[in-house]
């Protein structure tokens, strides 16, 4: 393999990585912030103690995001020189405002949101917990104006070596297809959180422990889904129908359309053949696409045929991975609209066969998210700017050899830390949100005159943190 | 307004804090092992855990800062520097990764120990390779990379990254005799002995090589007069290594960091000298390297008016977490 193919291969298991943690933090972070806000307003130890448990997992989530975060910033350099030296004029920008208005704000408050609570009041752990959900919020605004413009470039032109310049920055920023990308990812991290919210409660409540916090948890987690589901399908109709609009050829190969044709039918199934530029097996429903793609019965819509086949993406990953999302999308629609049911009918704690539905649906937002991003990364090629600049002439001057050790090492690592955050993970959701009383028994205010000496006393330092434990009053 | 020059003194500033801010943390991951007793341990990681985040931060600041202002440095040196740089990464994330799972495991700690400290280490001593690589210049053709996977490795890279961590772990060292007390505290100043002679000599040993290696900056230093102006360079570090070396088991708390901080500053400032105004060094200038100016413009404002918000707050969470460490501060605690 060349560096080119081995790069793609190293920047698509870097980045597909990395997104799991962003869509997990900007979910859970707006969550806590949620709790915290709840807490200092009403009082109620449910909201804290749910608050200091999903900080817990928070932390965790937050950190695999930092560090897997600062490789893609460099990545884009190693790997990606000729994309980096074509576009930087561009980019570039875009990613120090990243890092200015939201890194350093989620840093910046971070430290306070995850161990301040006994040093600031709770109207100020509330402040800081919405400073780094708002962060979470900008840093997926910069990246998305980013992946946007590399979607439907706008705003600047290419001199004749190739190098971007800028001529409008704000049509650089509000692309064409900016407003679908931002809400539809900013919708489906809200989502998966919702359904993460809902596994880990439906687990307590399936273990009968820690009733008080699960119900509160599993109650709110079932009204956002309820809210954030069928939000989350509108907005992927209006994104596909601007993608019908700017990036018709994508289109086309998540639809399975070859032909250009009026009132196409809609593929439900079928193994696209890139040589015959045909679909086998296809299973369709006549009218359909044209449908829901232009809402009318005969609209038009373009196939892959009318490119050349060396600027169609390869098209069965992009199929395929477009099926999947879909597919999980409405699952989670009938999740939470089987929710409803039993809440209506006063049964939503109580049905054993939910909570284990519950259970399972809970990695299916993060799986929707990857195929989502296969659809619109993989759908985008062969190009890195849409129609203006070949993924092929983007890769940096790097050796195969090189990027393939770095590719192994990434791969061990990166599974190596998914293990190790699933282990501490269940670890932390097997003990539960219980409230710490020795917490607060450690409230003094700072200040010089401590010593160190006390601390061998501190309970929670010399208890051994046992992963199971039955949990008192219950 | 010279936009580029600009540019070029907010990447050095955001160069030294990086180094400053993410040393300390890091030179307290290079001395995690050679601290006697688990408390120190918990201790010396509670102490950077609320910051270590924001200082990291500075790293990814330094790369899209590059990305933006100075794409010719960015697409050069990053495959230049390849293996250092993504190997730099690996060790990051497992120095990172030690911080938020470390304290929920007692019978593995060791392993997120051993993980922590050689994460940290690693890390500085890559960055010791990239400045070493750095400073040897690269090879370049048609305005990009033209070397080899190995080209960047050189012993002026493992001097400098002997150096470094030598130097950082002075600064962890300075950082803990500030923020902890105690037995922790007695390492800290007895640890930080090896750590200022490592420095001391590391500096000498790189500055020395390179003046024998490197024609350009020996002509800097040593042509004319110049090394009449450049003296109170090197005679100031001596100075402020000798005033280290006996604020060590001083009163003064903070004294150690703050002069491991100038020890580090009258480096850079030599490094500065030797390199300016290369970003490329020995091929592109920052002005020949810089980007649009209607990029710079738009980037300007960033620098101006959020720049001086985040440095506020960042100050403030330090702040926050004022005064001597507290076991509460940590991950798992709570």
């Amino acid at each position: 393999m060349d560096a080119l193919l081995l790069s793609r291969i190293q920047f698509a298991f870097t980045i597909g990585f990395h997104i799991l943690w962003p869509t997990f933090s900007i979910g859970i972070a707006c969550y806590v912030a949620c709790l915290s806000g709840l807490w200092w307003r009403t009082q109620r130890t449910v909201y804290r103690d749910l608050m200091r448990f999903w900080s817990r997992i928070f932390a965790m989530g937050f950190g695999m995001g930092v560090i897997t975060g600062v490789v893609l910033s460099y990545e884009i350099g190693t790997n990606w020189a000729g994309y980096s030296r074509a576009v930087s004029n561009v980019i570039g920008p875009l990613f120090m405002y990243e890092v200015l208005t939201a890194f350093f704000l989620e840093a910046g408050f971070i430290g306070i949101m995850l161990f301040g609570e006994g040093r600031v009041s709770r109207g100020v752990h509330f402040f800081a917990c919405c400073m780094v959900a708002l962060g979470t919020l900008f840093s997926a605004t910069w990246i998305i104006a980013t992946n946007s413009w590399m979607q439907t470039p706008a705003g600047a032109v290419a001199d004749a070596q190739g190098i971007f310049h800028v001529t409008d920055w704000w049509q650089v920023i509000f692309t064409p297809s900016f407003p679908y990308r931002l809400m539809h990812m900013v919708c489906a991290s809200f989502l998966t959180g919702a359904f993460v919210v809902a596994g880990v409660s439906a687990f307590h409540l399936w273990q009968r422990r820690h009733l008080r916090t699960a119900r509160t948890a599993f109650s709110m987690a079932m009204w956002a889904a309820l809210v954030l589901a069928p939000a989350q399908i509108m907005i992927g109709d209006m994104h596909g129908r601007n993608t019908l609009e700017y990036q018709p050829t994508k289109l086309a190969a998540m639809e399975g359309l070859w032909d250009t044709g009026k009132g196409v039918p809609a593929v439900l199934f079928a193994w696209p053949d890139m040589d015959e530029a045909r679909n086998r097996f296809a299973v369709e429903v006549p009218h359909l696409a044209s449908l829901y793609l232009t809402h009318s019965w005969d609209g038009e819509v373009q196939g892959l045929k009318a490119v050349p086949a060396s600027d169609r993406p390869y098209v069965p990953i992009v199929f395929f991975a477009f099926r999947i999302m879909a597919g999980i999308g409405i699952a989670l629609l009938a999740t939470a609209i089987t929710g409803l049911v039993l809440r209506l009918r006063g049964r939503l704690y109580e049905t054993r066969w939910f909570q284990t539905v519950a259970m399972a649906v809970t990695p299916l937002g993060f799986v929707a998210v990857i195929a989502g991003w296969t659809v619109t990364e993989a759908g985008r090629q062969p190009f890195v700017v849409y129609g203006l600049m070949r993924t092929a002439d983007a890769v940096a001057p790097v050796s195969a050899g090189a990027v393939s050790a770095t590719l192994i090492a990434f791969f061990l690592i990166y599974n190596v830390l998914l293990l190790t955050f699933f282990w501490f993970g269940a670890r932390t959701v097997l003990k539960g949100p219980e409230g710490e009383p020795a917490h607060e028994a450690w409230r003094a205010r700072p200040g010089p005159d401590r010593s160190a000496v006390g601390l061998a006393t501190n309970p929670s330092l010399q208890t051994p943190q046992s992963g199971f434990q039955p949990a008192p009053g219950e | 307004m010279d936009l580029p020059l600009l540019f070029a003194l907010v990447a050095a500033g955001a160069v030294v804090i990086y180094v400053l801010a993410d040393g300390f943390d890091l030179g307290v991951g290079i001395l995690f092992l050679f601290a006697p007793r688990d408390a120190d341990r918990d201790m010396m990681m509670a102490s950077v855990e609320p910051v270590w985040d924001g200082n990291e931060t500075w790293l990814v600041m330094g790369g899209t800062l590059l990305l933006a202002a100075f794409p010719a440095a960015y697409y050069v040196l990053l495959p230049a520097l390849y293996l250092p740089v993504v190997f730099m990464l690996f060790a990051l994330i497992g120095r990172g990764i030690a911080f938020a799972f470390r304290l929920q495991t007692v019978r593995f700690r060791v392993v997120w120990d051993v993980v922590f400290a050689g994460g940290s280490a690693l890390a500085v001593f890559c960055q010791g390779l990239i400045l070493g690589g750095l400073i040897g210049g690269i090879p370049m053709q048609d305005g990009m990379y033209a070397g080899g996977a190995f080209s960047c490795l050189t012993f002026l890279g493992v001097l400098c990254g002997a150096g470094l961590v030598g130097g950082y772990a002075l600064l962890g060292a300075g950082w803990l005799i500030w923020k902890t007390d105690g037995a922790t505290q007695v390492f800290a100043r007895e640890i930080a002995h090896a750590a200022l002679i490592l420095t001391m000599g590391m500096m000498v040993l790189v500055s020395g090589w390179t003046a024998l290696t490197e024609p350009e900056v020996a002509r800097r230093w040593f042509e004319g007069w110049h090394l009449l102006y450049l003296a109170p360079i090197p005679l100031l570090t001596l100075g402020v290594a000798a005033g280290l070396w006996k604020s060590l088991w001083s009163e003064w708390e903070v004294g150690p960091f703050l002069l491991a901080i100038a020890l580090f500053l009258l480096g850079f400032s030599g490094l500065v000298i030797s390199l300016w105004p290369y970003v490329v060094p020995w091929q592109v200038t920052l002005w020949d390297g810089a980007s649009d100016p209607q990029t710079l413009g738009f980037a300007v404002f960033g620098v101006v008016l959020v720049l001086p918000m985040v440095l506020a707050y960042q100050a403030h969470a330090y702040w926050v977490f004022r005064g001597k460490t507290r076991h509460l501060d940590a991950y798992g605690t709570q």
